[in-house]
């Protein structure tokens, strides 16, 4: 009771520092997002239309993925150096293997003959992509899209040992100070961002699947 | 005029294995032309070279005139009806964005695409209220007609139907099959539609194609494949089937004498609706016993019918 006290108390000692943390959690986390989510699905949808790329493609995101998180930093340090940029460049590498493979898979699996008959009709590339593919995969994606934002958020936590902002810097702070209410007061507030984001996101998921499949259901 | 000419195409999936081999025939406008055959005999396979779907590998084929290989492929298809048997309308859009999907295409204003829907909903004869609704909500009987509906949005002067009442129950069936008869009564189009039902190929084809393993065996009108096969496969194929089915679907008032109401004869007392099936007037003659029967049409008598005004009516060949 006296060390979940104690964590309170830090928080209202020292909120400002707490404020700045999370702020910069959420911006570092935010930009990591946007770039994972421009570059992977660019990536998944080309490799959506062109097959003999798909399985190179997945196979070295997959093979990234499996590096652990401690080596790829220490690699990145080497490279980049320390700071924001590294902690960055490893979100993104991180997250692009859910966002890459929902896009392919969810574009992959529609219904071929809902493509023949577009085609069919006089669709062109372009307009098969934007009016049939894209909507039909969407709820598909949003489900990798949500799966990448909690992972970043919370390797986000992870991403000060390289010298980045964020809640990390207090996790850290408490690793190496011995001062474990700090490091728990740090890892609650990623494990609650990451939990929020999530339940705004499953949502959100939830409403693009009733629009396009008419259930909210998962289909098998 | 001819719209669709095949000429000596052939197609292979495998190398040098023919699916289609040295195909060449045409369509003339404003046929319907019933494409059939057992499975795997190549229907589809040459239904989808018309629009492109799939390509051959010798020969060409022409439409309008102009070969495959230099339209503008887009653009063809967008003239071009297409219905297949799994329908696939796109679950995302309302029925009315299902119907004007080729529109939408075309970048034809909203409001007038908006209109389209609804004259074609009309004309395949469902409910307004349907435009609001998604296709999940749709029996397969009415998502058939929304097919259909879409295919004709662009009034295409070609429509390709493959098996398109292949997967709905017999009696939902029967009442397409009418309705699509009247529709290109009414329209005017060439259709080319696929079906492996025999009755089905005779009762709404002006014309009739039976393949076999990626041949034509015979072509013709459906008095020429029943009653003038040449050849043992289409003897075969067709059977009493084909027999049957063209029979149930010639309508008296099609063969029948007509008669002045004057000259209507006293000794026939025995009648028959104009409308029944030629069939279904050959059981009540047997039924009754006699050689006549009075025909009734909106107004009284019309005529006079007998077996012989079938053989004169085949014979001619209409
Ligand atoms: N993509 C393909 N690759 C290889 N062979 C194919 C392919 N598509 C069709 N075939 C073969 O071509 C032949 C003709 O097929 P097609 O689908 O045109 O037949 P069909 O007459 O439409 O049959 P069904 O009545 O069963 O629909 C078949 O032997 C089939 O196995
Ligand atoms: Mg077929």
């Amino acid at each position: 009771m006296n060390f979940i006290g104690n964590v309170a108390r830090l928080y209202q000692e020292r909120s400002e520092f707490f404020i700045r943390l999370t702020l910069e959690h959420i911006y570092l986390s935010f930009i990591a997002i946007l770039i994972i989510a421009i570059i992977g699905l660019t990536i998944g949808i080309v490799i959506a239309k062109n097959r003999r790329l798909a399985d190179p493609v997945l196979s070295l995101v997959n093979f990234i993925y499996t590096i652990p998180s401690i080596a790829l930093f220490g690699i990145l340090v080497a490279i980049t150096g320390i700071g924001n940029r590294s902690a960055l460049i490893a979100l993104v590498v991180y997250g692009l293997l859910p966002m890459i493979r929902n896009t392919y898979v969810a574009i992959t699996e529609i219904d071929e003959l809902i493509i023949e008959s577009a085609v069919g009709m006089g669709t062109t590339q372009k307009q098969l992509l934007i009016k049939i593919q894209l909507p039909l995969a969407l709820p598909v994606i949003i489900a990798g899209f949500r799966i990448m934002v909690v992972m970043t958020i919370a390797l986000g936590g992870i991403a000060s040992f390289i010298g980045a902002g964020g809640l990390g810097v207090a996790i850290w702070r408490g690793i190496t100070t011995s001062f474990p209410e700090m490091t728990v007061a740090g890892s609650l507030l990623v494990a609650f961002l990451a939990i929020f984001v999530d339940l705004i996101l499953g949502l959100l998921e939830k409403i693009t699947r009733k629009k396009v499949l008419g259930t909210a259901e998962k289909l098998s | 005029m001819e719209i669709i000419r095949f000429r000596n195409v052939s197609k292979a999936y495998i190398l040098e294995d023919w699916v289609i081999h040295q195909l060449d025939f045409s369509i003339e406008k404003g046929e319907f032309v019933t494409l059939i055959g057992p499975s795997g005999c190549g229907k589809t396979t040459m239904l989808k070279m018309i629009n492109g779907l799939i390509p051959f590998d010798r020969g060409d084929i022409l439409i309008n005139g102009q070969s495959i290989r230099e339209w503008d492929m887009i653009r063809l298809r967008r003239q071009i009806g297409y219905v297949i048997q799994q329908i696939a309308l796109f679950p995302h859009m309302t029925i009315e964005k299902n119907i004007s999907y080729v529109l939408d295409l075309l970048k034809v204003e909203r409001e007038t695409q908006r209109k389209r829907s609804e004259e074609l909903i009309d004309l395949v004869g469902l409910e307004r209220s349907y435009l609001k609704r998604y296709p999940r909500e749709l029996s397969g009987g009415q998502k058939q007609r929304v097919g259909v509906a879409r295919a004709l949005a662009a009034d295409p002067e070609i429509v390709l139907m493959d098996e398109p009442f292949g997967a709905v129950d017999d009696i939902t069936r029967k009442i397409l099959q009418k309705e699509m008869k009247q529709l290109h009564k009414m329209l005017e189009k060439t259709i080319v539609f696929v079906t492996h039902d025999i009755e089905e190929a005779i009762h709404l084809g002006t014309k009739m194609v039976l393949m076999d393993q990626g041949e034509i065996v015979q072509a013709g009108t459906k008095e020429e494949m029943v009653f003038s096969p040449n050849n043992e496969f289409t003897k075969r194929f067709l059977e009493s089937k084909g027999f049957n089915a063209y029979l149930g679907q010639l309508t008296i008032k099609e063969v029948c004498t007509l008669v002045k109401q004057k000259k209507v004869s006293d000794e026939i007392i025995e009648t028959i609706d104009g409308d029944a099936s030629v069939l279904e007037g050959i059981r009540r003659l047997i039924e009754k016993g006699v050689k006549h029967l009075n025909v009734i049409g909106n107004n009284g008598i019309i005529g006079r019918f007998s077996l012989e005004d079938i053989k004169e009516k085949i014979k001619k060949g209409e």
